[in-house]
């Protein structure tokens, strides 16, 4: 940290075209702040307080400003996290068609509970609400993908086939 | 009733349906070369005179929402198509996005050139990502073909489409959430007046319309009025999609007219109760909607108007059904943290209220709960969204509807299934 709060290294997009297209997307830049905050994201994993130091010069606007924004989506993770991010969700319909029994198998087998993350930063866990996939319930997301219709067993070959 | 054809759904289950190729080869966007020669008063004037209503969730006149437009503003005019799809039990605009996207633009840039608007966004949830990849082929399909862009189908109409992609906030379904999160915000509703027609994103005139609504334009502007008008409910006329999952043997989504029986979609389309068991309660139109008793359930039309006479909502046309195996007391404590989770913690009673709500069935689960705590459950709930009398206008506790929307279900379940509550007491502190 520098003597001002402000970090010392500095997140810098690596496709500056990619972000010039965002911005002119809007007809102004604050809007363009999820778009790039995802961006930053598939890039680091994470938003750190450079890539909001970042985001706030692009869009013109106080870093306090993204990082109320940031603080909002549950989508936006503000700290490191595992190689496959296993989203359970537990909404009514799935929990219905056994989502709890999916949670605690993989509690049981690799030991992390929901918000936990694996020694070997293979698995992170978490609880999700309705993903809006509830006609093939269980559903889970890794990732970006869902995973529908599952069972104890298909869920065990999935997290088995996640390296 | 009489046969019905689905028309979203018409061609789901065919290979390739997705693109622009095959959507033509169906006759699509004959709709739009039709509609760039109208006026666009006259495209309001007959969606207003279809009855469409929104199939979002609050069911407000498409037609009548656009004509609140101003009409002598000399600010841009915007139109968003919401596709943040996230009331539980609800997962019909996710089909029609990955199978039907073209038809859904097609009915957004009729719906656009009706407004006047020359930009056009798509809020379309984070998780969604398979969807988002899907539309922005589509986008490009359309541009690449003249159907975007600049000088549409040689009309001297212009609009450019934009996907946007949220990041995981129930709340910015409510159309003013969403509003304030594309403009780079957190999803805090805003009050209304003013309504986003009048001012809405950048404080611009804004009309914001979901993926299903929006979708049934073409065909509105195809056949007529008239013909819409001949489907289903005379109030609240059109098809619709209708969601049923939890405890059925087919879940799914399934297109009928407005106003088939519950009982139909449940035990016909979906093909009953699973393992045999009986039906217990349902939630006819998303999680926000007071549950129905199998009495109720058995015996209401699937419209507007009927569900209001019962006391619940069409809502979102989500179906979850419950057998006789299903905890309500659990039951009830789930969608509860549902909405404690969303809710957006603008308002107090609302932030607070589901806290509380979550933390006493939480304790009456746990074995610790009191006697007083049934009625404190009428209490908070009464203190969030008011009470459950749509003509005494009770709405108004909270900036937006999320508090009426968990105020409802939870009350409801603690009323239709008080048994199962007091079962839940320590048997000492039960009184006889």
């Amino acid at each position: 940290m520098n003597s001002n709060g402000t970090p010392k290294e500095k997140f810098t997009f690596s496709d500056s075209e990619k972000v010039e297209k965002i911005l002119s997307q809007y007809p102004d830049k604050k809007s363009a702040t999820l778009p790039l905050l995802h961006l930053a994201q598939s890039e680091k994993a994470y938003i750190s307080s450079s890539v909001i130091n970042t985001v706030a010069h692009l869009v013109d606007c106080h870093p306090a400003v993204v990082m109320d924004c940031v603080s909002f989506y549950t989508m936006l993770y503000t700290k490191p996290h595992g190689r496959h991010i296993i989203q359970v969700c537990q909404t009514l319909s799935c929990s219905l068609n056994g989502a709890d029994t999916l949670v605690d198998h993989m509690t049981g087998k690799y030991g992390i509970k929901p918000g936990e993350t694996t020694t070997d930063e293979r698995f992170t866990l978490m609880k999700v609400e309705c993903l809006g996939s509830c006609g093939t319930a269980p559903v889970v997301q890794v990732n970006k993908v869902y995973h529908e219709d599952l069972s104890k067993e298909k869920f065990d070959d999935l997290l088995e086939s996640l390296k | 009733m009489k046969s019905f054809k689905p028309i979203l759904t018409e061609h789901i289950h065919q290979k390739d349906c997705h693109t622009l190729s095959f959507y033509k080869s169906v006759g699509g966007y004959r709709a739009l070369e039709k509609v760039l020669k109208m006026n666009p008063e006259n495209v309001i004037q007959e969606v207003k005179e279809s009855d469409l209503r929104g199939r979002g969730g609050a069911g407000f006149s498409t037609g009548v929402k656009w004509g609140f437009i101003p009409k002598d503003t000399n600010k841009p005019t915007y139109l968003i198509n919401n596709a943040d799809e996230s009331e539980p039990g609800t997962f019909k605009d996710r089909l029609l996005m990955d199978k039907a996207p073209h038809q859904m633009l097609e009915g957004m840039i009729i719906s656009a050139y009706a407004i006047g608007c020359h930009k056009s966004f798509i809020y379309i949830r984070g998780e969604f990502y398979k969807e988002y990849k899907m539309l922005e082929t589509a986008i490009a399909e359309a541009v690449g073909n003249n159907i975007l862009g600049k000088n549409i189908l040689g009309s001297n109409y212009d609009l450019d489409v934009v996907i946007h992609r949220g990041a995981g906030a129930y709340i910015c379904g409510e159309e003013t959430g969403l509003i304030e999160s594309l403009e780079g915000k957190r999803g805090w509703p805003r009050t209304k007046p003013p309504f986003p027609a009048i001012e809405g994103y950048l404080q611009c005139p804004t009309i914001v319309n979901n993926v299903e609504t929006l979708s049934c334009i073409p065909h509105i502007m195809n056949y007529g009025a008239d013909w819409f008008k001949s489907i289903g409910s005379e109030k609240g006329p059109g098809p619709r999609l209708f969601c049923i999952s939890g405890c059925v043997n087919n879940p799914g989504v399934y297109e009928e007219p407005m106003g088939v029986s519950l009982k139909e979609l449940i035990f016909e389309r979906a093909g009953g109760i699973r393992n045999g068991k009986q039906l217990k309660a349902v939630f006819p139109g998303g999680s926000s909607s007071a549950i129905l008793t199998a009495d109720e359930a058995l015996d209401v039309k699937m419209d507007f108007e009927d569900l209001v006479a019962k006391k619940s909502m069409l809502g979102s046309a989500g179906v979850i059904v419950m057998d006789e195996t299903v905890d309500m007391v659990q039951a009830c404590l789930n969608i509860a943290r549902f909405y404690a989770h969303e809710s957006c913690g603008q308002c107090t009673p609302c932030r607070e209220g589901t806290a509380w709500l979550v933390k006493m069935l939480t304790r009456l689960v746990n074995g610790g709960g009191k006697p007083q705590d049934i009625d404190m459950l009428f209490e908070i709930t009464d203190n969030i969204g008011g009470l459950i009398d749509s003509s005494k206008g009770s709405f108004g506790k909270t900036i937006c509807p999320f508090g009426e929307a968990v105020a409802w279900p939870v009350r409801s379940f603690v009323e239709k299934f008080k048994d199962e509550f007091l079962e839940y007491l320590p048997q000492e502190t039960v009184v006889a």
